[in-house]
């Protein structure tokens, strides 16, 4: 049962994981940028929401409404700003910009919010609780889990339902090709960064209300949405999913083993994945 | 003469250091048909490709209706109303047929081209519609790519190498089709291998032989030793 119990909680997690990633994987997918300031954007979401529930007196979920649609906008100034330009052919000014932008951004919430832990207050939510059989489920984490399959279901239908997707798709096959086509790169990729951001936001909110964070942790972050992005296989949403499932079972049930081992049984899951499978569980099967 | 829908004047392109055209001038009148031949290498594709704004020239040197078009974005030409089949197809192998005819309309041009009117040209394309465009034999991609340009009802269509590795009876019906589609009031350009093709569908004739204009003629007086020679290079 105590085992059981480890994996249900490592699925919860896992969803937890997958809103980190999902946003990751959805830029990956449409412009073959890897971000690396994407855990720190991950933290911004989370003082953002910390900020405004404070100010406002709102709930912190509640303060999703002001900070999602506050993180897409960064997103699509960001891209067309300063992104759109390090996209060509050499992958490593992308790199290296949004290394410059993750050191800039913890930089900037050091300076403005310090490093003292914070934490976001959402109530009896984070410590009310259901018993399903004999296990005890957190209601938080299956709210976290039901929001992340269900931000995973609306990007994926957006991708394969609206015309947006279809610009998405379209620029991610052949960029000049879509560009005759009469599609903006520059601002298809603005839309695709501000979607991906507005996840983050609810990442970091998710986050903000679960444990407590400051400027640092933004790394760490980044490498868990990586390894679910990477165990789930490229450019496919739905593996983002279970590979953030996968990583979240991995976590809870090594720290069931030793508690000292959380952290390195994810690690180690995810380098045999990726030993067997380089290139992942499920990647993207194309024509 | 109606006025010219495309005018072409001291066109040089470039692939870094390499001058792929040199001081091309062309004229396009409304509602014509010009086609471009000249050997494997010759310029076409990057004629094309300049027109359609995917390389990228000196404003003026490039005039759509007396509009400088030269230095735009290629979705900023496609948004004025020129489309390009390019060479090799191209078709977004993430969508499916639908889609790829779609996608094609998107910019919401008003004109006759629908997907009802695509389907009814070709209509084992509404028959394939949600499979894969990967999944097409090659004729049926070329009609798909065809599709897609003629969706975004432009005033100008810019085919390259409509034929190339089709079977002779989808290009004898893609040729079919073809005076239908340019009679809506469409200008096009055709880069065809085929001179005898060439000729029989277009009205002038320009031959491109290592970056130059070789030879300009009007398609019925054009002789086929001034072809040859202008092809070859051989005097
Ligand atoms: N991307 C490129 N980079 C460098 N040089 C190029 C590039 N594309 C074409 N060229 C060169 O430009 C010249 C013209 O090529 P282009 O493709 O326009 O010829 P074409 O007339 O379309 O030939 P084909 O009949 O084989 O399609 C050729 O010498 C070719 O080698
Ligand atoms: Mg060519």
């Amino acid at each position: 049962m105590e085992w059981l119990n480890a994996v249900i909680q490592g699925v919860l997690l896992g969803g937890l994981y997958a809103l980190f990633a999902a946003g990751l994987s959805l830029i990956f997918g449409v412009m073959r940028l890897v971000n690396i300031a994407h855990g720190d954007l991950i933290v911004l979401a989370a003082y953002l929401g910390l900020t405004t529930s404070v100010a406002l007196g709102l709930h912190p979920l509640l303060a999703l409404v002001l900070v999602a649609p506050a993180l897409a906008a960064i997103g699509f100034l960001l891209q067309i700003g300063i992104l759109n330009r390090t996209l060509g052919n050499d992958i490593l000014p992308p790199l290296l910009v949004t290394f410059g932008l993750s050191v800039i951004l913890q930089n900037a919430l050091l300076e403005i919010y310090t490093a003292d832990p914070q934490k976001m207050d959402a109530g009896a939510l984070e410590t009310a609780s259901v018993s399903l059989g004999g296990i005890s489920l957190g209601v938080l984490p299956l709210l976290t889990f039901a929001v992340a399959v269900a931000i995973v279901g609306a990007l994926q239908w957006v991708f394969y339902n609206t015309a947006l997707g279809r610009a998405f798709r379209a620029t991610s096959d052949n960029q000049d090709i879509a560009q005759l086509m009469g599609l903006n790169k520059a601002h298809v990729y603005g839309y695709a960064m501000a979607l991906a951001l507005a996840v983050t936001a609810v990442a970091g909110i998710f986050l903000g209300i679960r444990t407590s964070f400051d400027p640092a942790i933004g790394g760490s972050r980044l490498i868990f949405g990586f390894e679910a992005v990477i165990i789930g296989g490229l450019g496919n949403l739905w593996g983002t999913l279970a590979g953030g499932v996968i990583l979240g079972v991995a976590q809870t049930v090594g720290a069931k083993i030793d508690p000292g081992w959380q952290l390195l049984a994810g690690h180690i899951v995810f380098l045999l994945i990726l030993a067997v499978r380089p290139s992942g569980l499920f990647p993207k099967v194309t024509g | 003469m109606p006025d010219p829908i495309l005018q072409i004047a001291g066109l040089d392109a470039r692939y870094g250091d390499f001058q792929a055209l040199y001081g091309v001038d062309m004229t396009l009148a409304e509602g014509d048909v010009l086609a471009i031949i000249g050997a494997n290498g010759a310029g076409k594709t990057t004629l094309m490709r300049s027109i359609a704004g995917l390389i990228r020239n000196g404003a003026d040197e490039i005039k759509f209706r007396n509009v400088p078009i030269g230095a735009l974005r290629a979705d900023q030409v496609a948004r004025r109303g020129i489309a390009l089949v390019p060479e090799g197809r191209q078709l977004f192998p993430s969508l499916s047929v639908e889609e790829n005819l779609l996608i094609g309309g998107r910019s919401g041009r008003q004109g006759p081209w629908s997907l009802k009117r695509v389907y009814s040209l070709f209509p084992i394309l509404e028959e394939r519609k949600r499979q894969p465009s990967t999944s097409l034999s090659g004729g049926q991609q070329q009609m798909v790519a065809i599709g897609r340009a003629l969706m975004a009802n432009p005033d100008l269509i810019l085919f390259d190498e409509i034929s190339l590795g089709l079977a002779p009876i989808v290009i004898r019906d893609i040729y079919r089709a073809l005076p239908g589609i340019v009679s809506q009031g469409m200008s096009a350009v055709i880069v065809e291998q085929d001179i005898t093709k060439a000729l029989s569908i277009s009205s002038r004739v320009y031959c491109l032989q290592e970056g130059r204009v070789s030879l300009e003629g009007a398609s019925t007086t054009v002789s086929r030793e001034d072809i040859s020679r202008a092809y070859f290079g051989i005097e």
